[in-house]
């Protein structure tokens, strides 16, 4: 049976529940409550992984979750941290990164090697000599890396939720609860976010009087008032993991990303302890004096028998004080400061008679076989780093050390905060937050328990002032009256090495010199060429001793130096929180479930979903499609065109601004009658192109690319925001649907239908408009040549899209009308010669350039993109847009934006390449230059490695270059 | 995420919203020498300081400028086109001019 630690210690355990779990197959005893690593702690288990590259031992550190110490192997979760990771009955833990088992690692023999693993190992192996890098890539991907991935994990639900409040208070510590309390008391929607199971931070088990009761007492006293208040929402277990502009603060619960979005921040993310820097510093049973603090008040587990405390302050005092009443021998209070000022707190341990030695160090640890801490050896500073040649060994199987603290400057620093370093009294400041940001608690260099509460309320009132709940004046920034905790050197090098500053990457002191003395003197290059603060713990522990030590080594001060920067995620993110749930529109046209029945393959574009062909039995794809295009050659068939763009311009000044938007004239264009309409930008680049209908003097109706509608209608409210001329724009896309029907018989089909409109070639022309009735559905006919045969699109209202498909159906039936899609198209088009804007285009298309010169208007005042066409237009064009044709069907097809080629010089590029039923050969449209644009010209296409195909350039259109068949 | 106060429909989230680049007033398209004219449309000031830019919230396709610092991120103020730009604006026409 464990022992642990009498009521009211364990403030975080269930003594009634007892839960059994295994680690490294062995059974293990713990309570409700426990972590991984405090149930193996109460059963004297210290060893939790083997280190990165050395693969020493390893365990806890700071019993925060805030170091990679702790990480373990849990079935389905790689690298979780073991002092933060709940017991479940029955669960399978192990530890890390090593070969055979955790107490006896074959790895650890690296450790051996360490002077043949040098700072920049991976930089130099690398480099050379040439082709190591190959031998040594298959050691080091093994050796490296943490924990397992389980490539049959079944997936888990994640997802996303969106908070609002006016102040965000971001840990729970003494400062957030209390500035949560006083800006709930101002009027504000208040949320208190900390990253432990229960509010309290460090009042749950630090130190702050000489009884060691005023924590609590504070605490409760807080808690009962936020309780009290129905405007502040407590979420524990939760972590916010950046800061992103105006207070936007992603939240980490479970499963659950909330994006948080807060009027004002008050950051109380509190300090996190810095180890000290001597031989074997990393050794089982070398802890934070926090973390045998909350082994003790959190767990009620003994964090050993006999200690010895290494301080640079007076908390270590309250480390010892608290060990002392839980009844373990204090061994020593080693303090490296010479002539302290001691507290209350101290004076108590010092009238107790513990033993002190001050002006001392920890010179190195040593271990015993089971690789925990066995003895310290204890030595006399002589001056900063240095210490006499003998000391005193002391027995011990836990040391505490209270050396100093690091704000936990991340969030900070990532909404722009500049954190400073003052060398004489070891203290960071974060100065320049935004106005959105306040800071309060040991975040802000306070940790007088009554300093940190008037600092949390003048935060709050800053805060809450800022957003108009409250006017009077907010108060001083208070400086503390109190010495600084920091020791300023609490570094102490050792011929042996092994002083480690940098736990996750087991970096030493001698390892950050030679950074500097290979040349990398910059903190930024330091971190990235010795990997120091780029393991999972992201330089917490390691940074301020980096800084130090790269500052000793440059002859420079700590505050010139500076540390490196915290980037979010603050802590390891799953990927699951990113990805999870999402929501991606999808766009379906009022005919889709006919497409479905009529065994349509769809295709997405863009948002929307369209038919590429319809499966016709047990026929191969490619004969489906050329079915499709010899029905509509020969016979007739529809597609669906419901996602084309569809815009609405009305009002006296629609022709005017239609001349100025696009490339051709409008002002004389008939009402009734169609023109193509071809958009450039101001850099005359090819963007859009459609079919400007005129259904009145002040009405047109406008089509625009499936892909551009809604940046062409944005252009043009953009351009109107401009000139300000008398029009309404209306995007109708989504509010019409349109069929085309197309092929010789298309008329034929349509006098079937009962309506108002006179379909016959005289009546409504190539290229005509007709409003009307089509069986008491409202319809825009656009008499339209896209696939080169007789062309009807009829656009309806949405709701009735299906409704009018079902009617041109029926009416077609005795002619053998077939739907069509978007493949037979793309070859219809080809076959006549258009260009599809985007596929044949691309962001330097010229209209010369596309042979679409004829589209543009030289005798209107402006248009846009018109005066830069005419500057293009003094130099002949670089490049054209060219037909080719290949007669032999046995060469291989060339595919969009292979290279047309002059000899090995690249010289153009395919944009569409297709096999024409109809002629019964390859054709294709290809960016060529100038001097193969001739028709006649032979180029060479590359289609592939080896294989270089010859084509002849073929005026357009390939197919009836008359056009008499659309004009029928 | 950035907020952007749109003039028409108050605070949003910034992917709420499109970018339509900086705004500079178009030189006379006939008047203006090729460098002047090539300059507007091909080369972007890029000033480290307060620029005037078109946004455009896409939602309710509604243009608005907002002025920002490109060296802090700040959005100054935002503000409707009518600010800039007053009553209809005619265009130059080249043959009425030589008549």
């Amino acid at each position: 049976m464990t022992k642990r630690l009498p009521h009211p210690y364990g403030r975080l355990i269930d003594r009634t529940k007892k839960i059994q779990f295994s680690f490294e197959g062995k059974i293990v005893d713990g309570l409700a409550g426990d972590t991984v690593a405090t149930a193996l702690l109460a059963n004297n288990e210290w060893l939790l992984s083997r280190s990165f590259k050395y693969h020493r031992p390893r365990g806890v550190l700071t019993l925060a979750g805030q170091d990679a110490n702790t990480m373990i192997q849990l079935p389905s979760n790689p690298n979780a941290l073991a002092d933060k990771e709940l017991i479940t009955e029955g669960l399978e833990a192990k530890g890390q990164n090593y070969s055979g088992t955790l107490e006896k690692d074959r790895g650890s023999i690296l450790g051996l090697f360490s002077r043949f693993l040098p700072v920049g190992f991976y930089y130099k192996a690398f480099f050379r000599p040439r082709g190591i890098w190959e031998k040594w890539a298959a050691i080091i991907r093994k050796k490296a890396g943490l924990g397992v991935i389980d490539q049959n994990i079944s997936p888990s639900y994640y997802d996303k939720q969106y908070k609002f409040f006016d102040v965000v208070v971001v840990g729970g510590g003494p400062a957030g609860m209390q500035a949560a309390l006083d800006s709930a008391v101002d009027g504000c929607e208040v949320l208190l976010i900390d990253e432990n199971p229960i509010l309290g931070g460090s009042l749950n088990y630090s130190r702050f009087d000489v009884e060691g009761c005023q924590g609590q007492l504070i605490r409760q006293e807080l808690i009962s008032a936020i309780e009290a208040k129905n405007n502040i929402s407590v979420m524990t277990d939760a972590v916010c993991n950046g800061w992103f502009a105006d207070n936007w603060l992603p939240v980490v619960a479970g499963n659950r990303l909330f994006k948080v979005r807060a009027a004002q921040t008050i950051l109380c993310t509190g300090s996190l302890e810095q180890p000290a820097l001597f031989h074997n510093n990393d050794l089982p049973g070398v802890i934070m004096g926090s973390a045998a603090q909350r082994m003790i008040h959190l767990y009620g587990v003994y964090p050993g028998s006999a200690a010895v405390i290494l301080t640079g302050n007076n908390d270590g005092y309250g480390v010892a004080l608290d060990l002392h009443d839980a009844d373990i021998a204090i061994k020593a209070i080693v303090d490296l400061r010479d002539k302290p000022i001691y507290d209350a707190i101290a004076k108590k341990a010092i009238d107790l008679g513990l033993t002190v030695k001050t002006g001392y160090a920890v010179y190195a640890a040593h271990h015993k076989r089971t690789r925990s801490v066995k003895s310290v050896d204890i030595r006399k500073i002589i001056r900063p780093g240095i210490c006499e040649e003998i000391g005193d060994i002391i027995d011990c199987d836990v040391v505490c050390m209270s050396v100093g603290y690091a704000p936990a400057y991340q969030l900070a620093c990532q909404a722009g905060a500049q954190l400073s370093y003052n060398d004489t009294s070891a203290m960071f400041t974060l100065k320049n937050c935004p106005s959105n940001l306040q800071l309060a608690g040991s975040v802000n260099s306070l940790w007088d328990l009554d300093e940190v509460r008037s600092e949390a309320s003048r935060a709050a009132r800053t805060a809450t002032k800022s957003l108009g709940f409250i006017s009077e004046t907010e108060g001083e920034i208070i400086s503390s009256a109190k010495p600084s905790p920091n020791h300023p050197w609490p570094i102490f090098p050792h011929p042996k090495g092994k002083e480690f500053v940098d736990f996750d990457e087991d970096l030493t002191i001698s390892d950050i010199i030679n950074a500097t003395s290979d040349g990398y003197e910059h903190i930024q290059l330091v971190k990235r060429y010795s990997t120091c603060g780029m393991g999972p713990s992201q330089g917490r522990h390691s940074a301020l001793a980096a800084a130090r030590i790269v500052a000793w080594a440059t002859n420079r001060s700590v505050a010139e130096t500076g540390v490196t920067t915290a980037r979010p995620p603050f802590s390891a993110e799953k990927l699951g929180l990113s990805a999870g749930r999402s929501f991606y529109p999808k766009r379906l046209t009022n005919m889709h479930t006919r497409h479905i029945d009529a065994g349509a393959e769809m295709l997405q574009a863009g948002a929307w979903f369209r038919p590429a062909f319809y499966h016709q039995g047990k026929l191969d794809n490619q004969s489906c499609i050329n079915n499709e295009v010899d029905n509509i050659r020969n016979n007739v068939g529809l597609v669906d065109v419901s996602t084309l763009g569809g815009i609405d311009l009305r009002g006296p000044d629609v022709a005017e601004f239609l001349e100025r938007f696009y490339t051709f004239r409008f002002k004389k264009q008939p009402v009734g009658r169609a023109r193509y309409a071809l958009l450039t930008n101001e850099a005359g680049i090819v963007i859009d192109d459609g079919v400007a209908c005129r259904l009145s003097e002040f009405h047109y109706y406008i089509t625009a690319t499936t892909g551009g509608a809604d940046r062409v209608y944005q252009s043009m409210l953009k351009w109107n925001s401009q000139w300000r001329l008398d029009l309404d724009i209306s995007n109708v896309t989504s509010a019409y649907c349109g069929i085309n029907i197309a092929g010789p018989n298309a008329r034929h089909v349509l006098t079937k239908l009962q309506s108002d409109i006179d379909f016959s070639s005289d009546a409504f022309p190539y290229m005509g408009v007709r409003t009307g009735v089509i069986s008491n559905i409202p319809a825009r006919v656009i008499r339209v040549g896209f696939v080169g045969e007789i062309g009807y699109e009829i656009h309806v209202p949405q709701l009735v899209g299906e409704a009018l498909w079902d009617l041109v159906i029926e009416a077609g039936h005795e002619f053998g009308i077939q739907p069509f899609g978007i493949e037979a198209q793309r070859i219809l088009r080809l076959e006549k010669g258009h260009i599809i804007i985007g596929q044949d285009t691309d962001a330097m298309s010229n209209p010369n350039e596309i042979q679409m010169g004829w589209a543009v208007s030289r005798d209107k005042p402006f248009f846009v993109g018109g005066r830069t066409i005419s500057e293009l237009e003094r130099k002949p064009p670089l490049r054209k847009l060219v037909g080719f044709l290949i007669d032999d069907l046995n060469s291989p097809m060339p595919q969009e934006s292979h290279l047309v080629l002059d000899g090995t010089k690249m010289t153009g590029r395919v944009t569409s390449c297709n096999y024409s039923p109809t002629l019964k050969k390859i054709i294709g449209l290809a960016y060529v230059p100038l001097e193969k644009a001739e028709s006649g010209s032979t180029i060479v296409i590359k289609s592939s490695k080896d294989c270089s195909v010859e084509a002849t350039v073929t005026e357009l259109p390939f197919y009836d270059p008359k056009s008499l068949r659309q004009e029928l | 995420m950035k907020l952007l106060n749109c003039p028409l429909n108050g605070i949003r989230n910034i992917s709420e919203f499109s970018y339509g680049g900086e705004y500079h007033p178009m030189p006379d398209h006939i008047a203006s020498s090729s460098r002047d004219w090539v300059e507007y449309v091909f080369f972007h000031d890029n000033n480290a300081g307060i620029v005037t830019e078109w946004w455009c919230h896409i939602a309710s396709s509604f243009w608005f400028l907002a002025e920002r610092d490109t060296v802090t991120d700040e959005i100054i103020r935002t503000f409707k086109t009518d600010e800039l730009f007053h009553g209809r604006a005619d265009v130059t026409d080249p043959k009425s001019e030589s008549k």
